[in-house]
């Protein structure tokens, strides 16, 4: 038996169809992936993600440290709830982890994978010499992901007065502290939608109220192939330890002004920018199969400039047909993918496939 | 708990085989199988005509999580396929024993489906699974 997050039992009630995701008991999907996708593209859907990582920083030095610690920089972060995607790196400009920061009344609340939470959390602490600082994990609170073009209203319909004021007037990529709840316009779908941070204790009430109002539950196995869609990254598939941002498309998260901050990983990544501008980093890339066919992970990629691999792969239920993520040669312009013995062609794209329920590549 | 039919025979690879009377045998893959595979997005169908031995790779079933191949259950001539698979793979999730039948194959060896499983055996192959 793995760990399992307060709503285990409500997965039960729900028909969840439970795997195991790094220890823990998780629902891969309700019955069919693909209608569940379809729901958070047309509809709203909920998702159970308390197995993800809550880290409270806070002390004197909270800024200063995080500024460090990240790629992308919390000083742009100017007011409580406002939202920052970063990477975490090491020296060498390999990623340990992909993580949401918010800035709160407390300090800041990150939020980190679950697989690789172990080594997240020794290297946060690790890193604190020096700073007046206080990692703290918050394994008490869950978190549920409401997701689709009708989740806010939904959601708003749900909530108490004061809540529901708050909440209909955050902005994209924004939160707000509302008691011991934190409620944040994120998430990993290319949808609109809302994410509850809240004590384990709450969640399976509310968990309860969307169900009541037609918000649909949403395994994982959606979850991937709306964030594909969404042209998301996965940690694990699409970077980790061993790649960097800049060949991870990721470069954009990078916080390169003020040129004076001193990020981990700074000058690494600032030499493979350069290498890549020569030509000798690859670069990932959005592919397209619009024949019959499966892209999949670790499928070899031939461009004009070379070999690549597939890092994620799936079909698209909105699109109809397979997408990828692929890790290719710069510049490359054509590229095949061996397909069960048969080389195929497909088109590279910007690696964005779908927002808000619309393709959105040429 | 995945469904299996009584009066269809089995093979270890997943595939249920029905024969009529005229000695032609209908293949489809099983509830567990379709289960295992999740939402079937692509179905890949043999030309009728061809002459294949059991154990043949003859379709293959793509899911959002993976390929599968499908194997027949027995030697013989395609006859017919199930062309509304192409259009609506899904079919197979939703059918696996009716409309989602894969094809027909005219029985070369009847021997071969001595070497299928009944439900019962098929059950106990599914647990070990």
């Amino acid at each position: 038996m793995g760990q399992r997050t307060p709503l285990y039992q409500k997965h039960l009630d729900a028909g969840a169809k439970i795997v195991d995701f790094a220890g823990w008991d998780m629902p891969i999907n309700y019955g069919s992936q693909i209608e569940e996708h379809n729901q958070v593209r047309t509809a709203a859907g909920v998702f159970d993600v308390s197995h993800m990582t809550v880290v409270d920083v806070a002390g004197n030095d909270a800024c200063d440290y995080l500024r460090h610690l990240l790629a992308n920089d919390v000083a742009k972060l100017d007011e409580a709830g406002r939202a920052l995607y970063s990477a975490m790196l090491k020296p060498d400009g390999g990623v340990i982890d992909d993580l949401i920061v918010y800035r709160t009344s407390f300090g800041y609340r990150v939020v980190v994978n679950c697989a690789t939470r172990d080594k997240d959390l020794a290297w946060m602490q690790e890193q604190t010499t020096g700073f007046e600082v206080t990692v703290n994990e918050r394994p008490e609170l869950a978190i549920l992901a409401v997701h689709g073009p009708l989740s806010l209203e939904k959601v708003i319909g749900l909530l108490d007065a004061n809540k529901a004021e708050t909440v209909g007037t955050l902005k994209n990529f924004r939160g707000a502290e509302l008691g011991d709840w934190f409620i944040a316009r994120t998430g990993y779908t290319g949808e609109k939608g809302l994410e509850f941070i809240l004590p384990a204790a709450d969640a399976p009430a509310l968990w309860n109220q969307l169900l009541a109002v037609d918000v649909k539950p949403v395994g994982l196995g959606a979850r991937d192939t709306l964030r594909l869609e969404a042209g998301m990254n996965l940690y694990g598939q699409d970077m980790d330890e061993t790649t960097s941002p800049i060949v991870s498309n990721m470069a954009q998260t990078i916080a390169w002004e003020p040129d004076d901050r001193d990020f981990i990983g700074r000058e690494a990544v600032t030499e493979q920018l350069n290498q890549q501008g020569q030509g000798a980093l690859p670069a990932l890339t959005g592919l397209v199969l619009e024949e019959r066919g499966v892209l999949r992970a670790g499928q070899k990629v031939i461009t004009d400039q070379g070999e690549g691999v597939i890092t994620s792969g799936s079909f698209s239920p909105t699109l109809k047909h397979s997408i990828a993520l692929a890790r290719i040669p710069i510049n490359s312009t054509s590229c095949e993918v061996e397909l069960r013995g048969k080389p195929t062609p497909v088109r590279i794209v910007q690696p964005n496939f779908v927002r808000f329920g619309k393709k959105v590549f040429e | 708990m995945s469904k299996i039919i009584d009066d269809l025979k089995y093979a270890a690879s997943h595939e249920w085989v029905s024969v009529d009377d005229n000695g032609i045998a209908t293949v489809g893959i099983s509830d567990h199988a379709q289960e295992a595979l999740g939402d079937i997005v692509f179905v890949e169908l043999p030309e009728p005509g061809t002459t294949v031995n059991a154990k043949d790779e003859v379709s293959v079933v793509e899911s959002v999580k993976a390929a599968s191949d499908v194997y027949s259950p027995v030697s013989g001539e395609i006859t017919e396929i199930n062309e509304a698979l192409l259009d609506a793979p899904e079919t197979v999730n939703a059918s696996p024993y009716d409309n989602g039948w894969f094809f027909k194959i005219a029985i070369s060896e009847e021997a071969d489906l001595d070497e299928l499983m009944d439900a019962e055996a098929y059950s106990d192959h599914c647990d070990d699974d």
